[in-house]
């Protein structure tokens, strides 16, 4: 339970998760962020207008799967490092997961890294596809990782150092 | 005697912003700080912040930018290592500056000395490595220092979460992240962040005892029933070197008691805390308060009220233009919209409490 652990349900999670046939389509980012909190960059910040936050900046954020063409920008700018990006088309068996990284030392592309769940479970090692800073002046950085498919939306983040 | 017309006392966000504010808006300000440095806490702070006006800046980024501002306004003093001691009945303030005792007639005084963390009383707990989130902030950012090798962090608000994410930015291992409460207290993006690495955040527990032999080796927990008893059979042991302590923070109120502004026990502002009206004035005429003073919240809020109360007091001593005006009315507006969210319910239920007793004084 997200309130007791932090680790959001399945229930939830449902909310958030953009349908199959939008997935089918190419890269989207989601943003799993579940509490009012006074936040916007995600709204105010996507240069597609892709995610938008009502009048009062504690609602939650809407993202709408038409303007969005997962560029991934707004995965470095969240402050609360919820936005993640999945493109279920990247290749003919794999899908690619981008993450918001914030430890060093970070991985290399090319490098395996240990990949986690949720709740820091561990899933296994992947290919690290890319490493991107968020941008000048942004010390959080955008790791994105070859992953099966049925992986994809379980892969949130990879543990720091012992990369191979 | 040093003469001046607002006298800011503590150098943290708020006092910072009440400083720049009211300087920018023409009054003369004399800053005191009793530590070597200014920032406060946010100084200190590596985390991204929300809100709006500094969304997805880090906290010692906003504070470099503040303290830029500061030393570009005129009409600024700022006395470092500085601490204020007492306030008189004449309105005279003494502080200690280098080995003198240093007198200051202020026309308006804001005290902005923000707040202390909470201790907790548990067996062992005076057993070194016992320290609070606070403290291994300042190790960590301040100091160079790695608070530990694998930590257990008590309380999972804000800083329980965000402090534990550091330490493993620092390269601790934080063991669990416990909380007494049946819900985790902080933002939830802050949890799953945590989560995700691997640290199990564990809601209806507590610590029993601190044990080890000259210094922390491990930390026996106990789960809570509804009703906050530990469940006998619960114990768990963790072993650690260090136990954090987020159990919140007490307003350091102890100028505005002794200056003799009326106080308040408010438990949704942690504390005693002055009576304010909408203007950040105590009861004492000519002093105001910012930040945490006013009950313990966040830095986003605490400049928002710096630049109230900074903005209040300048106009009362004549500096009442429209720039004053706009300043007030921006800063209402930004303390209005960080607190509309439900993580602000406890923080508005004891400032609604705080202005019926002000009410009720006047009535
Ligand atoms: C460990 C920790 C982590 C936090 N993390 C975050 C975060 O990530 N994001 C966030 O928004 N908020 C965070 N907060 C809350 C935030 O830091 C505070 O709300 C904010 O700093 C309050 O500002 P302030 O100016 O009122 O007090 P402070 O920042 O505490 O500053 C008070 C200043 O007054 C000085 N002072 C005290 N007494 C005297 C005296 N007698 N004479 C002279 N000077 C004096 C002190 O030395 C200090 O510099 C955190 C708080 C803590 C304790
Ligand atoms: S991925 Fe790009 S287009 Fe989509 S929401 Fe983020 S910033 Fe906007
Ligand atoms: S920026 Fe991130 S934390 Fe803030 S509202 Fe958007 S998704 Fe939520």
């Amino acid at each position: 339970m997200l309130k007791q652990d932090g680790i959001p349900s399945k229930e939830e999670l449902s909310r958030v998760l953009p349908s199959e046939q939008r997935l089918a389509q190419g890269p989207v980012v989601i943003a799993e962020c579940f509490q009012r909190i006074p936040c916007d960059p995600c709204a105010r910040r996507c240069p597609r207008g892709a995610f938008s936050i009502g009048e009062d900046i504690n609602d939650l954020p809407r993202w709408d799967a038409e303007l969005c063409d997962g560029c991934g920008d707004c995965i470095a700018l969240c402050p609360g490092m919820a936005i993640f990006g999945v493109d279920m088309t990247y290749s003919k068996d794999q899908a690619l997961v981008s993450l918001p990284f914030e430890f060093v030392p970070r991985p290399k592309p090319g490098q395996m890294a240990l990949g986690l769940d949720r709740g820091g479970r561990e899933l296994g090692w992947f290919e690290v596809a890319d490493v991107k800073c968020g941008g000048e002046g942004n010390k959080t950085y955008v790791i994105a990782l070859k992953a099966p498919r049925e992986l994809a939306m379980e892969l949130r983040q990879i543990k720091a150092g012992g990369y191979r | 005697m040093r003469e001046t017309e607002i006298l800011v006392i503590g150098g943290g966000p708020a006092g910072i912003r009440a400083a720049i504010t009211a300087a920018e808006l023409g009054a003369e300000v004399l800053l005191c700080e009793r530590d070597g440095w200014l920032g406060g806490q946010l100084i200190k702070q590596t985390g991204k912040f929300f809100g709006r006006e500094y969304a997805g800046q880090r906290g010692f980024e906003i504070c470099a930018d503040l303290l830029a501002k500061l030393h570009n306004t005129a009409k600024i003093d700022i006395w470092l290592d500085c601490p204020v001691l007492g306030i008189y009945e004449d309105g005279v303030v003494s502080c200690q500056k280098k080995d003198r005792l240093e007198k200051i007639k202020p026309q308006r005084m804001i005290i902005a000395t923000g707040a202390a963390e909470n201790f907790l009383a548990f067996a062992g707990n005076d057993l070194p490595g016992v320290i609070s989130a606070g403290a291994a902030e300042t190790l960590m950012h301040m100091s160079g220092v790695v608070p530990a090798q694998r930590a257990l962090m008590v309380g999972a608000g804000n800083i329980g979460l965000t402090v534990s994410y550091q330490m493993i930015q620092s390269g601790v291992e934080v063991a669990a992240v416990i909380e007494a409460a049946p819900q985790i207290g902080g933002y939830l993006v802050h949890a799953s962040k945590l989560a995700r690495t691997g640290v199990p955040i564990k809601t209806g527990y507590t610590i029993q005892e601190a044990y080890g032999e000259g210094k922390v080796e491990g930390a026996r927990i106990m789960r809570l029933d509804e009703t906050w008893r530990p469940i006998p059979g619960s114990e768990e042991d963790i072993a650690c070197d260090a136990i954090c302590l987020a159990v919140g923070l007490n307003p350091l109120a102890e100028l505005c008691w002794q200056a003799g502004c009326q106080m308040e026990l408010i438990r949704e502002l942690s504390g005693h805390v002055p009576l304010t009206d909408e203007n950040l004035q105590t009861t004492i005429e000519g002093i105001y308060v910012a930040g945490d003073i006013c009950g313990p919240e966040e830095a986003t809020t605490a400049m928002a009220e710096g630049k109230l109360a900074g903005a209040n007091a300048a106009a009362s001593l004549g500096y009442d233009t429209e720039q004053a005006q706009a300043a007030r009315l921006a800063a209402l507006a930004e303390l209005g919209e960080l607190r509309a969210g439900p993580m602000s319910a406890r923080i508005k239920t004891g400032l609604d409490k705080l202005r019926e007793k002000g009410a009720a004084k006047h009535a």
